[in-house]
């Protein structure tokens, strides 16, 4: 069985779950004037629940035939590209999204920019910090001074 | 009417009013720019400076300026970067980014630049002819007819998502409602879907899973596989003219876009999202076969309508703000806002007392598309110099303008992994060849279509609305036609090719 109909019957268990929870927990809190109602806030999904499984059935089954396509990345040679890398760069982001409030935007995101290009295999320091910090310290003033919008720069021990 | 234009003429062509244009459109191209500040939030940010002017002409002036270089800002990340930072070009993406990425980057641009430019500028004629006469049409539509218009508008994604792909577009946009109902309803003070998380109780934001639909499976492909973004780097931005066959082959994309965008731009509520999609989906079913497949590789129709349409329909959503005073749009809510707090009150009587304010603002709107293309034009070679950023560098800064966009809409750390979680999934998608468009697009029309679903059910007690009202049934009826079409085609395709044994 070929991934996208993997992933239509991962998809088939999403809509069931969903199913599940529009259908039969949803309506229990509701407010006995909300009854009266003739719309729930459980009706659409209850709605896009049957249609989603549907046509998740249809998936799953084969039933529309498509041409195999040429694709930019073949997933069953996932080994011979650069997954690696890849993986880095998502580990790079969550510790980005953890550490920006406790260590302030300043250093942060300096960091996670040279630490991207140094994934990469970018090893001129010299090129890489500087255009690191320029970069932060511009976009650090556009948000927080020219927008308005409020960016912790600094760590928290240091307060601000 | 002559009269009215002339008196516009005269307020708008003042050294100090031309400056106040030039401004609105650079401030708003570059903030437009980054992804994540649409032009909603520019406006927004811009309302205290118009305010303080203090002269109702020269602040709608300037923001309107600010409005249309926001526009074209948001494309042109969308176009070199895949990441829309506003729900109305997204479907700019479609054929923009691939352009980019064959090398044509300047040409994308200019052609955007000239539908931009063409849409905007038709659209202001429209709005100067209908505006009186439209505003009674759109109140015909109802909640009902609004409902069935966005299942139109998404099972024609769906439909022409390819042949044999049909069921994958339809199962994205049916996820992408299923997204859009997570959170709290307008109907219900009463959470859904949220698994307990309070971070889940205002919704997912839409910036985050544009990101994660666009922009990081992209950056991910592009570590994945170098080779990918070589052709981008050295096809320089030499092509940056159109060529004549271009032209002529956009004209007409052009002209039908104008009308179509306007009118959907009138409906209140619709706007420019709806209307570059729906423009999209139509020309590439009305482009001959062989066009038709160009669609999504970088087709210059498929970029030129969804450009053309957008800003015919910011124009458009001008006209039930300047003629009813209801705000077609949250852009148009905003201006509103501004006006108000400027002593102007937008309604039928505006035309009668203040026409200097309405003929100066459809005067402006002109001079802000024009001067958007004499600023915008020069400087396209810089702009798609973005491009030739080495990889090494580019791709980080990729990742950490969309981990921006999406911190900067929320001001939430949690957003950031909701993002990393969401890319993961569609990176995985996009390996089995689901189609991430659709679920982007009913992620954005799910809450619209949820209200307006449940207004009608209302009005009507129940499911009758859709046999009550006739232009309901008919909407709905293209919808499931759109659906099944091209799904019998296949079969009846499939069976006449059996036996070749295929």
């Amino acid at each position: 069985m070929a991934l996208d109909r993997w992933i239509g019957l991962i998809l088939l268990g999403f809509c069931l779950v969903y199913g599940y929870t529009a259908w039969f927990t949803m309506d229990g809190n509701l407010a006995p004037f909300m009854k009266r109602n003739p719309i729930w806030p459980s009706t659409f999904p209850k709605l896009l629940s049957v249609i989603g499984v549907v046509t998740s059935l249809v998936i799953v089954l084969g039933l529309e035939k498509s041409k195999p396509k040429e694709l930019d990345i073949d997933y069953r040679r996932l080994m011979d590209y650069n997954l690696g890398q890849a993986v880095l760069l998502l580990a790079l982001m969550v510790a980005y999204a953890l550490v920006l409030r406790p260590l302030g935007f300043l250093f942060a995101t300096s960091a996670f920019l040279i630490l991207g290009s140094f994934i990469l295999g970018e090893r001129r320091w010299h090129i890489m910090v500087p255009v690191a910090l320029i970069a932060t310290i511009i976009v650090w003033y556009l948000v927080q001074q020219v927008l308005g919008i409020y960016l912790r720069p600094v760590p928290y021990f240091v307060g601000g | 009417m002559l009269e009215g234009i002339l008196l516009g003429l005269q307020t708008a062509f003042s050294i100090e009013m031309l400056l106040m244009v030039i401004a609105g459109c650079l401030i708003g191209t570059f903030i437009g720019m980054l992804p994540g500040l649409g032009p909603m939030s520019i406006i927004a940010i811009m309302i205290p400076v118009a305010i303080s002017m203090g002269d109702p002409a020269a602040a709608l002036i300037l923001l309107a300026g600010v409005y249309y270089g926001a526009i074209f800002g948001g494309s042109t990340s969308s176009i070199l970067l895949n990441a829309p930072g506003v729900a109305g070009t997204v479907a700019t993406s479609f054929d923009g980014y691939p352009m980019a990425k064959k090398g044509k980057a300047g040409k994308a641009l200019t052609i955007a630049a000239i539908a931009s430019f063409c849409g905007g500028t038709i659209g202001a004629v429209l709005l100067m002819i209908f505006a009186p006469a439209l505003s009674s049409v759109a109140l015909l539509f109802h909640s009902a007819e609004y409902f069935a218009l966005m299942v139109v508008g998404l099972s024609a994604i769906a439909a022409f998502a390819g042949a044999g792909n049909v069921a994958k577009a339809l199962m994205m946009t049916i996820l992408g409602l299923m997204l859009a109902t997570v959170g709290e309803t307008t109907m219900a003070p009463m959470p859904r879907f949220t698994m307990g998380l309070m971070d889940l109780q205002s919704g997912l934001g839409f910036v985050t899973l544009a990101m994660a639909m666009f922009a990081l499976p992209e950056a991910l492909f592009l570590v994945l596989k170098p080779s990918l973004s070589a052709s981008g780097e050295s096809g320089e931005i030499k092509d940056l003219r159109i060529t004549k066959a271009e032209a002529k082959s956009i004209a007409p994309v052009i002209g039908r876009q104008s009308l179509q965008g306007f009118f959907i731009g009138v409906l209140p509520g619709a706007g420019a999202t709806i209307a570059s999609f729906l423009g999209y989906a139509v020309e590439r079913n009305i482009a001959p076969k062989k066009e038709q497949d160009e669609f999504g590789k970088g087709s210059v129709k498929g970029l030129a309508a969804p450009e053309t349409a957008n800003n015919a329909a910011c124009t458009g959503s001008f006209v039930p703000l300047l003629t009813l005073g209801i705000p077609g749009s949250g852009t148009t809510a905003i201006l509103l806002g501004a006006l108000i707090a400027l002593n102007v009150t937008p309604g039928p009587r505006l035309m009668l007392d203040e026409p200097q304010i309405f003929w100066s603002v459809i005067i402006s709107m002109y001079i802000g598309n024009l001067v958007l293309l004499v600023l915008n034009l020069p400087l396209i070679p810089y702009i798609a110099k973005v491009l030739s950023v080495p990889r090494n560098y580019l791709i980080p800064f990729i990742l950490f303008f969309t981990l921006m966009g999406a911190y900067i809409g929320q001001n939430n750390a949690t957003e950031l992994l909701i993002l990393v979680g969401f890319g993961i999934c569609a990176t995985v998608l996009k390996f089995a060849d689901y189609p991430l468009a659709p679920l982007l697009i009913g992620f954005i029309l799910g809450g619209m279509l949820e209200d307006n679903f449940s207004r009608s059910m209302q009005l009507y007690d129940g499911f009758g609305f859709v046999l009550q009202r006739p232009m309901t049934l008919g909407l709905l009826a293209i919808a499931v036609i759109l659906i099944l079409l091209p799904t019998f085609r296949n079969y009846r395709a499939r069976s006449a090719s059996v036996a070749d044994g295929d």
